[in-house]
């Protein structure tokens, strides 16, 4: 294609470039520093050797049929963006800067009840929409199809304490990649909770509901600790030297956050006498929040009817075995347009965890027909209202706090290791269609 | 502005992560601390395949000199397309370009920009400028490869009464010609200024033979002893400049061209390639199936990575040139300076990468 683009005449033809340290063509020896492969990419036909219980009924093809019809749905939608989804996201990311601003402008004047009240709720709403709708969505690149640098998951910066780069590692890679599977994704109780049956348990996991509970109004801070992988540099996986370059990003990070919302803009509303107010005020947004988002998050993968895995389940998975443990490992929140929004469409997490580039306006739309697959395969879809997904969540905290039952056997009895239980009974709060 | 900068910086503190750009732009467009921008003034049809699209640029773009080209960023179907082109108006005054519909980025600029749009906008590079010292010249010219000469024509002739200048150039037809009735009020006006218009489809018309001095003699017999310059299409510009090889001109006689082009590197298919990693200084050939993250791990150039599987986009790497095929989908594309997941993207043919 020609076009009337004008350009120098100094660009020589590239590919006559010598280049002096590999002779063309012969690859150089492969450096010593080179890190090892974590993991093979997915195996192209076959399957685990052992299929999750949900899914255990179909055979290899179904599960290549079924990979198959994921990703037509998926070419097919990503095929579909454009000028209205470019649109769409640049609509959100000013309301929501519409929306903070005003938030605390009105708090310069939190000294009257009614703008402390006003006040605080735009911004707690202004901060959800940041991380979950914007945030959370932008940092996965659902919107870099638009090649719009300000809106690029390579340059996005959030407002939540863990920095974009260590929060896109253990959660985008990590998470995301091992989703369910314990002892892989980490997410399976951020290291602090027990989760999962098949977590051993220890008296640590006594204090399960009581770390849920502080956890929850400082979800970020929480967040941001579990993103330094601590855990992982004691057991030699993280080197010192990335764990210092992620100290020091957090804690540039947290301090930045930290002046902004608990020094900075309270000192700008104590020259309107509403310090001490516009410091709660921020204070109680943040908690909203992080509440919100805590909650949401926890709906994704602890409500009732959605499976954790073993690693020898994703011993070679296929594109089709991967995507069904996408599904049985994630729980939708079911409710209005609103909810979604308000939740970045983590509503959808079936879907997100299915296509997690897949920009977040078109999940709804997806939904519809993810559901039906699973109907024709046989594979439960979880999904209920918010309420009854984090009471779940919360009852599966408190309930794992407490020993399996065969470890809570008489003393003296023999101490042999307890079964470990993993639920594949029919799964009552799966909906199927209804 | 140090006042200015300590003010952005205080102001900083409270929008972090955020700058205070991002703010300000929710009322003025221009403001980005990223991106350079331009408010689109107004279009001016030239032809009917062609516009010239006047805009003020924000904070940040240098003034252009004449006969200089800038990249132009343009949304279209929600996603950003570079291409290069060059500025039409004088020295001096606000940039504009001059587009022909060609191509779907052309096309798309031509037909649907209007005054208010934002273009997005990298600062006017380029050394296809007028000579340093007053000489006499020679512009020699085809189709859209006006542009950058007009440029230079408009700065030049109006301000230099000793101004001495001979545009020879070649358009389809009279109705194809950009800026003709222009051209020709400013030869009428200015003494400095001789103007021959070539039209290749009109009656009795035929190509403007390159080939040997028979045409450039007629119609600029003192062509040995003016610096000359050239745009215009590929086979256009490879003709002169192999006459201007074969002659014996004057030290005086030089000839400088700028070239259209695009992609430089054309991929044709999931054929693999050469795949140079620029910044590692390290290069391989791979076939069509190999990862371009493969590829490089094979070569010892340290890429970074993630899932391997397309999903986290840890891997992403900036694209330099040439094309590259969706492991997932078959889909081959790439644009210069597009972000390539390199866990589920192949070589289609030469392929470089900035890193």
């Amino acid at each position: 294609m020609t076009t009337t683009a004008n350009r120098p005449t100094e660009t020589t033809d590239p590919t006559t470039r010598v280049t002096p340290t590999s002779p063309a063509g012969a690859p150089a020896p492969a450096e010593p520093t080179q890190p090892v492969r974590r993991k093979p990419v997915l195996a192209a036909a076959g399957g685990p050797s052992v299929r999750p219980p949900a899914a255990a009924h179909l055979s290899d093809e179904d599960v290549e049929r079924l990979g198959a019809e994921l990703d037509a749905i998926r070419d097919r939608v990503m095929a579909s963006r454009g000028a209205k989804d470019a649109a769409y996201i640049r609509r959100v990311i000013k309301i929501q800067r519409t929306l903070e601003l005003a938030g605390r402008a009105t708090l310069l004047f939190s000294r009257k009840r009614a703008a402390f009240v006003a006040g605080t709720a735009m911004l707690s709403v202004a901060k959800i929409l940041e991380n979950m709708e914007i945030g959370h969505n932008v940092l996965h690149g659902q919107w870099d199809w638009m090649r719009d640098p300000d809106i690029h998951s390579t340059t996005w910066e959030w407002d939540f304490v863990s920095p974009a780069r260590t929060w896109k590692h253990t959660h985008n890679d990590l998470h995301h990649t091992w989703t369910n599977v314990v002892g892989k994704d980490k997410d399976v109780g951020y290291e602090l909770l027990r989760m999962d049956e098949s977590q051993p348990w220890t008296p640590k996991a006594l204090g399960n509901p009581l770390y849920n509970l502080v956890l929850a109004p400082f979800f970020e801070w929480g967040i941001a600790l579990y993103d330094l992988e601590l855990p992982a540099w004691q057991a030699g996986e993280k080197s010192t030297e990335d764990l210092k370059r992620d100290l020091l990003d957090t804690g540039r990070k947290a301090l930045k956050q930290f002046s902004k919302d608990y020094a900075a803009t309270p000192g700008a509303a104590a020259l309107f006498g509403s310090g001490k107010q516009a410091f709660w005020g921020t204070f109680t947004a943040n908690a909203i929040r992080n509440l919100w988002a805590h909650s949401v998050i926890f709906c994704g993968h602890f409500p009732d009817g959605v499976d954790t895995f073993t690693e020898e389940m994703i011993e070679g998975e296929t594109r089709g075995d991967w995507y069904i443990r996408q599904m049985l490992g994630s729980g939708n929140i079911s409710g209005s347009r609103l909810m979604h929004l308000m939740t970045g469409n983590l509503s959808h997490q079936i879907e997100h965890h299915l296509f997690p580039d897949l920009p977040s306006n078109h999940y709804a739309e997806v939904a519809v027909e993810v559901r039906e697959i699973c109907e024709r395969y046989g594979l439960p879809y979880t999904t209920g209202p918010l309420p009854r997904q984090v009471f779940q969540a919360w009852a599966k905290v408190c309930r794992l706090a407490l020993p399996p039952r065969a470890e809570r056997l008489p003393k003296g009895s023999v101490n042999q290791a307890p079964p470990t239980v993993r639920r594949s009974s029919p799964l009552p709060m799966v909906a199927h269609g209804g | 502005m140090p006042p200015f900068r300590a003010l952005r910086r205080a102001a900083s503190v409270l929008t972090t992560p955020l700058a205070p750009e991002d703010f300000l732009g929710l009322v003025n467009p221009l403001a980005s601390t990223r991106q350079l921008r331009g408010i689109v003034t107004k279009v001016v049809p030239e032809t009917a395949d062609s516009a010239t699209i006047h805009f003020r640029p924000g904070k940040g773009w240098n003034p252009h000199e004449a006969g200089q080209w800038a990249r132009i960023g343009v949304e279209i179907d929600g996603v950003r397309q570079w291409r290069s082109y060059s500025l039409s108006a004088p020295a001096g005054a606000d940039p504009a370009i001059t587009v022909t519909a060609i191509g779907h980025v052309s096309t798309a600029l031509v037909r649907r920009t209007k005054p208010g749009d934002v273009l997005f906008l990298d600062v006017p590079q380029g050394d296809f400028v007028l000579p340093q010292h007053p000489r006499p010249l020679l512009m020699l010219t085809a189709g859209s490869g006006l542009t950058p000469v007009m440029s230079m024509i408009r700065t030049l002739v109006p301000r230099r009464p000793d101004a001495d200048v001979v545009l020879i150039h070649s358009a389809r037809t009279r109705a194809d010609a950009l800026f003709h009735d222009e051209l020709l009020e400013l030869s009428d006006q200015f003494p400095g200024l001789t103007v021959t218009h070539w039209f290749t489809r009109e009656q009795e018309g035929r190509r403007l033979d390159l080939t040997d001095f028979g045409d450039l003699e007629t119609l600029c017999p003192d062509w040995r002893e003016r610096a000359s310059y050239a745009c215009g299409p590929a086979d256009f510009l490879d003709e002169a400049t192999a006459l201007w090889e074969a002659t014996d001109a004057s030290p005086e006689g030089s000839l400088t061209i700028e070239r259209f082009a695009r992609a430089l590197l054309a991929g044709t298919g999931g054929e693999g390639g050469l795949v140079t990693f620029e910044k590692s200084d390290k290069e391989i050939e791979v076939d069509g199936d190999t990862p371009l993250l493969e590829a490089g791990e094979q070569c010892g150039v340290v890429m970074p990575s993630g899932c391997r599987m397309g999903i986290c986009r840890s891997c992403l790497t900036p694209l330099v040139a040439g094309r590259v095929r969706d492991l997932r989908t078959g889909e081959v594309h790439g644009d210069e300076g597009e972000l390539i997941q390199t866990c589920i993207n192949a070589a289609a043919g030469p392929v470089h990468l900035d890193i």
